[in-house]
């Protein structure tokens, strides 16, 4: 199995499992890619090897396990933040989850991601801290380096329970070139029964994409990918102006070009019901760039791998800060 | 991967990668007589060179698989076999979903099951690798697999893994059986020691557990049996499972029921005999 075409034709096709000669290359594959949960939801209750069964049906518990795990996380910042009055709003996996939406189903949760209005975030940083979470990096230079440029605090983690989180003021880096309308995003949140809340449907597609392509070098991309696509089926059913709505809403934080990429990228992978136009060149290099580990769950095609991680980097940052943060990197790395 | 090796240990099978023969030929030594995986593999370790020049320039060997440690640090070539241990041990105990997973030793006599566990140094190994040449069938000497559903105990024999002072135990054994002598290791001198042939032709057989064991080793120690109750037993097993916190309701409902269902005791050794003795003891009333 030289690349992850075979499993990204699956979760699109689910019917096709007939197929599969290699189930061990298949499966290290999906665990590589954070897609193994996902993957053992779509093929279950097809007729499949006992063994291969065995290993899908413990995928989708361990999936169910995560999913309680995330949601009490979730619980947990509530409670510690409740008394704040500010909005607390869920990003990625757990929003997903929480809202019960296909996406979550199987995904692969690790930390607990939220967004509040930045004007609260010193408030939400003392709540936390005497709740019992804890600053996972010591360094001054690091510390400084979140505050002034990154779109969230430093990571923190909680003492007893081992579980980091995220907090987020924006979308993207402070530094970056496009410049998302964050107070929208806080005013058109969504309600969750619990009194916390979840981005706006069109704003949850425009933060994926962002996080996809205008905030990385595409690690996990695939997985990011399958978000991407199952929450547009189940927006686009339920609301059939939904596509409108999307690009009116991403033309408003500048990332319509970022949000078009995504759409193409998940109709050409993943068949998602929306064509948005041919695949661009570049759009073949993401191609190349997504499925790019083979059969052993090996890293493949260093150079392209490069290209993107230091397009990462581009993106994120303009050219003197970036040297600025790199020297700084460099020079501590060799202590 | 240039070299490939497929190992059936109980109910789970490893597809182990490398890019040197080395490690995978001592695997095959190792494990000569067991079965290879039936269509598919529950895990996958890969055996590859930390940097690309370190594949030949004093090789080290970065341990990676489907589930990885950071910041495992890698091992001399010489080292290949430990390696190929280390990474199907790291594979058990960040990826197994399956089972309620027991850093313990296991052996079975007439159909029931003991179950040995303890910190490192405890003895385990050294005792399970004993008792299964005295008449015990030797199920396992570094994980316990219990069934979540039905609560009963699945062997997996590996190659037992003595170190330093137990390496005496090796002793007038078949020289066929025994792994190479790895020096230096970070856990310092190890040999492996494949079961006999009958923990390796039954481990496809599930026991019934029916005794739990704290063993106790140290040489000024006097020999002593003390009860252990269903509540500390509990807490001392939630430590000795790498993937109780995983499992969430149903490794506790597991666990609980294992707890409840069989007595739990500590035992104090000073040398293995005076365990042997104990255990002679304690199990006929088990």
């Amino acid at each position: 199995m030289r690349d992850a075409r075979l499993l990204v034709r699956l979760l699109a096709e689910p019917d096709r499992a007939g197929e599969v000669r290699d189930w061990t290359s298949l499966i290290a594959l999906a665990r590589a890619e954070s897609l193994i949960g996902s993957l053992a939801w779509r093929l279950e209750g097809l007729d499949l090897p006992a063994p291969v069964e065995a290993l899908l049906e413990a995928a989708r518990r361990d999936g169910e396990a995560a999913r309680v795990q995330a949601l009490w996380e979730a619980e947990m910042a509530r409670r510690a933040l409740a008394p704040l009055g500010i909005p607390v709003i869920l990003l990625k996996g757990t929003a997903y989850a929480a809202a019960g939406l296909e996406a979550g189903r199987g995904r692969s949760i690790g930390d607990l991601d939220i967004l509040v209005p930045r004007r609260g975030l010193p408030d939400v940083e003392r709540a936390l801290l005497a709740a019992g979470w804890e600053w996972v990096k010591e360094d001054s230079y690091d510390d400084q380096y979140y505050r002034r440029w990154m779109h969230e605090l430093p990571p923190l983690i909680h003492r007893e329970r081992d579980r980091m989180i995220d907090v987020h003021h924006a979308i993207l880096p402070l530094t970056a070139r496009p410049r998302p309308d964050m107070a929208a995003m806080v005013a058109d949140r969504a309600p969750l029964a619990d009194g916390l809340f979840t981005l706006s449907p069109p704003d949850m597609i425009v933060h994926a994409a962002a996080h996809l392509f205008a905030d990385g070098d595409l690690a996990g991309g695939l997985r990011n990918l399958w978000d991407i696509d199952r929450l547009l089926r189940e927006f686009a059913e339920r609301d059939p102006g939904f596509w409108t709505a999307l690009r009116e809403r991403a033309n408003r934080h500048g990332l319509l070009a970022t949000v078009e990429r995504a759409v193409r990228l998940a109709h050409h992978l993943y068949a998602t019901p929306a064509n948005w136009g041919q695949l661009t060149v570049a759009d073949r290099l993401y191609c190349r760039r997504l499925v790019a580990r083979d059969g052993w769950g090996r890293a493949k095609r260093p150079l392209t791998r490069l290209g993107f991680y230091i397009r990462s980097h581009w993106l994120r940052m303009p050219p003197l800060l970036l040297a600025r943060h790199l020297w700084v990197k460099a020079r501590k790395a060799r202590r | 991967m240039n070299h490939v090796f497929g190992l059936k240990v109980g109910p789970v099978s490893f597809r182990i990668g490398s890019q040197w023969r080395g490690p995978v030929a001592a695997l095959r030594r190792l494990y000569a007589g067991y079965p290879e995986p039936d269509g598919v593999c529950d895990f996958t370790v890969r055996l590859e060179a930390e940097r690309i020049w370190r594949r030949w320039l004093r090789p080290s060997v970065a341990i990676r698989g489907d589930y990885v440690l950071p910041d495992a640090a890698p091992l001399p070539l010489a080292q290949g076999l430990l390696a190929a241990e280390m990474g199907m041990n790291l594979q058990m105990a960040l990826g197994q979903k399956r089972f309620l997973l027991l850093h313990a030793a296991s052996v079975e006599r007439d159909g029931r099951a003991l179950l040995l566990t303890g910190h490192s140094g405890a003895g385990k190994s050294t005792l399970a690798a004993l008792l299964g040449e005295r008449g015990w069938r030797f199920m396992g000497d570094e994980f316990a697999l219990l069934d979540l559903e039905d609560g009963r105990l699945h062997p997996f024999p590996r190659a037992v893994s003595l170190k330093n002072e137990s390496l005496g135990l090796l002793n007038g054994m078949d020289p066929g059986r025994l792994g190479p002598v790895l020096e230096g290791t970070p856990k310092g001198t190890i040999r492996h020691l494949r079961p006999n042939p009958e923990a390796v032709a039954r481990m496809g057989e599930a026991a019934r557990p029916v005794l739990i064991l704290f063993p106790r080793f140290g040489r000024g120690l006097e020999p002593a049996v003390r009860e252990v109750g269903a509540a500390e037993a509990f807490m001392r097993l939630t430590q000795a499972s790498t993937n109780y916190v995983a499992l969430g309701e149903r490794g506790f409902d597991a666990l609980a029921r294992f707890v409840g269902a069989l007595p739990s005791k500590a035992i104090d050794y000073a040398d293995t005999a005076q365990a042997e003795a104990l255990i002679d003891d304690l199990w006929p009333a088990a």
